[in-house]
């Protein structure tokens, strides 16, 4: 073999195999997504949307309590993480800048909190407000403040706001790092523009640069919720489950995550069967956020 | 009024972005103090030793930081030469008409979420691994195969990312000189790539490392350092998602927490370091 001859082979080969490993890794993730549809397909009807949790074997048991759940945990921290993700994407690109070592802080600890184990937030939310001996509690001033006012606090049980607040925790980095990107691709002449016209500094962000990065942070807002949307680990132990309608924020609430975890586990079919069709409700939930999220990106590139 | 308004909005996003970082201060320092009385029971012993025994207030974390270390090795062992051959087919190899259709399936795969990976694992791979190797089917092997699927989205797309930021003129030069494709691949693409390519490696394995629902469900949860790869084992999120909820003993739940507090500074260290060495900002 001559060694234009070899070079041509060794071209070949690794040709060959990077083509068979892109084949082998599509096909393992065509194999989920074909079980994911089947399986969602064959066990939605109805009286999932129609029921509450059963038990096994019963013919009316569905999934409304998990997902009014689930849609009262993510809205709610979709609530409060979005305008503090946001503000503080604003802080990051307006006040700090590309400079500002304390902005290059904050932007390093929310790359590294963005991909940080979730479940270690559950134990740290659970340590923090349902732990009856919580330096949230036991600290002098909030001691003396829930003595006298006779304060309910979140101590003692799972709640849905311990699950709003760890979700909350995991959205703000992710919002705040698009915020801030965003923002900077804000020419910096319309900010001067609006200087000029006499505005003071917070209206030119709150109408000028945050106007011009609209689409940009509906972006990063969108794939933070549908991030959030997915995560089971940090809510096992603070907002928990509960197998029926449970609406109050105070009380351990279902989510289709840890409702489909709970139910696939089991060894009851029909329960296995409604947490298929959870995940399959939720997966496209999640699908159509990511793809919103790209298309209002595409729109924007195209103006 | 505009001043003070001025300062009031200055004030509030500064709050809030410190608000970041005292929230992650915050997580080290409460891990630290709940985990206190098991740091003072065992000390750095609970790292080295074996044994498991709740209802003997006796507690050792070495096999659940040795299940972490083994699955998710073995997790990268499969992942890392499927992710690059994927990266390498859709940047370089592909034909344009395919290019995006494939590379976005693949990053939608990657938003997915991982209970549902843990789900597809128990239904539809546990089995395949029990017929091939006997026993339970729910393991070490299994847990790493399924943990390597979940990754692979991710460390595909990122590898593929910086594979597409070689200039055109550089990989044009290259075929100019009689390069083969391949040529081109190993001599231009990857060393032009080679840090996005190492970082995005080492940034899956530091999610992998923290990932608890993808392997919870085929791990078994058994603190014994398995002598089988087909053994069932445990890791550190998968002793956490199992018995946090039902820990009764001080002593117990202090240990989780230490539990914890490991996986926090492993991943945290892990993943600092991915993103500082490898995956600089503004690279783009």
């Amino acid at each position: 073999m001559t060694h234009t001859e070899k070079r041509i082979f060794i071209n070949k080969m690794v040709m060959g195999l990077s083509t068979l490993s892109a084949i082998i890794g599509i096909a393992f993730l065509l194999w989920i997504l074909t079980i994911l549809i089947m399986n969602g397909i064959d066990a939605i009807n109805w009286n999932i949307f129609i029921f509450e949790g059963a038990p096994p074997g019963y013919e009316e048991s569905g999934l409304k309590h998990a997902l009014i759940g689930q849609a009262m945990l993510i809205g709610v921290s979709t609530i409060i993480g979005v305008p503090l993700g946001i503000l503080a994407g604003v802080y990051l690109s307006e006040y700090g800048g590309r400079k500002s070592k304390l902005a290059n802080l904050v932007r390093d600890i929310s790359d590294i909190m963005m991909s940080a184990p979730s479940i270690v937030i559950g134990v740290f939310v659970y340590a923090m407000v349902i732990d009856p001996d919580s330096i949230l509690y036991t600290n002098f001033v909030s001691a003396f403040l829930i003595e006298y006012f006779e304060i309910q606090t979140l101590a003692g049980n799972f709640s849905g706001w311990a699950g709003i607040i760890a979700l909350t925790i995991i959205m703000i980095p992710i919002i705040l790092r698009t915020t801030d990107d965003m923002l900077q691709l804000v020419p910096t002449t319309l900010r001067e523009a609006a200087f000029a016209l006499g505005a003071p500094k917070y209206k030119v962000i709150l109408q000028v640069v945050i106007r011009g990065a609209k689409t940009g942070i509906l972006t990063g807002v969108l794939l933070g919720v549908a991030r959030v949307s997915g995560e089971t680990a940090p809510l096992l132990f603070t907002s928990f489950n509960d197998n029926f309608l449970n609406t109050d924020l105070s009380e351990p609430i279902a989510s289709l995550t840890v409702t489909m975890f709970n139910y696939a586990t089991s060894p009851y079919e029909d329960w296995q069967k409604l947490g298929w069709a959870a995940a399959f409700i939720l997966s496209m939930f999640i699908l159509t956020l990511n793809i919103l999220g790209r298309v209002v990106l595409i729109k924007r590139k195209k103006k | 009024m505009n001043k003070i308004l001025d300062r009031f909005f200055h004030l509030s996003t500064l709050s809030i972005a410190l608000l970041t970082l005292l929230v992650t201060g915050a997580i080290f320092g409460v891990l630290f103090q709940e985990a206190k009385p098991a740091i003072d029971a065992f000390g750095f012993d609970f790292l080295t030793n074996s044994k498991w025994a709740p209802n003997l207030e006796k507690f050792g974390a070495f096999p659940a930081i040795m299940g972490s270390i083994m699955s998710t090795d073995l997790a990268m062992f499969l992942a890392v030469p499927l992710a690059i051959g994927v990266a390498i087919f859709l940047s370089e190899i592909a034909p344009d008409k395919m290019k995006t259709p494939v590379g976005v399936s693949i990053e939608l795969l990657a938003a997915i979420p991982s209970v549902i990976y843990g789900m597809w694992g128990l239904f539809y791979f546990v089995p395949i691994i029990r017929d091939m190797f006997g026993g339970l089917g729910i393991g070490l092997l299994t847990a790493g195969i399924v943990l390597a699927v979940m990754v692979l989205p991710f460390m595909a797309a990122v590898t593929r990312d910086a594979m597409n930021t070689t200039p055109d003129i550089l990989k044009e030069s290259a075929y100019a000189l009689g390069g083969t494709k391949w040529d081109v691949i190993k001599d231009v693409v990857i060393p032009y790539a080679k840090a996005g390519i190492i970082g995005a490696a080492i940034l899956a394995l530091g999610r992998a490392i923290g990932e608890t629902m993808a392997v919870t469900f085929v791990m078994g949860n058994v603190h014994k350092i398995p002598s089988l790869i087909t053994d069932p084992a445990t890791s550190i999120p998968v002793a956490l998602a199992n018995e946090f909820a039902e820990a009764d003993e001080d002593l117990y739940f202090s240990s989780l927490f230490y539990l914890a507090m490991v996986l926090f500074i492993i991943s945290f260290s892990i993943i600092s370091f991915a993103k500082l060495a490898f995956l600089k900002r503004g690279r783009k």
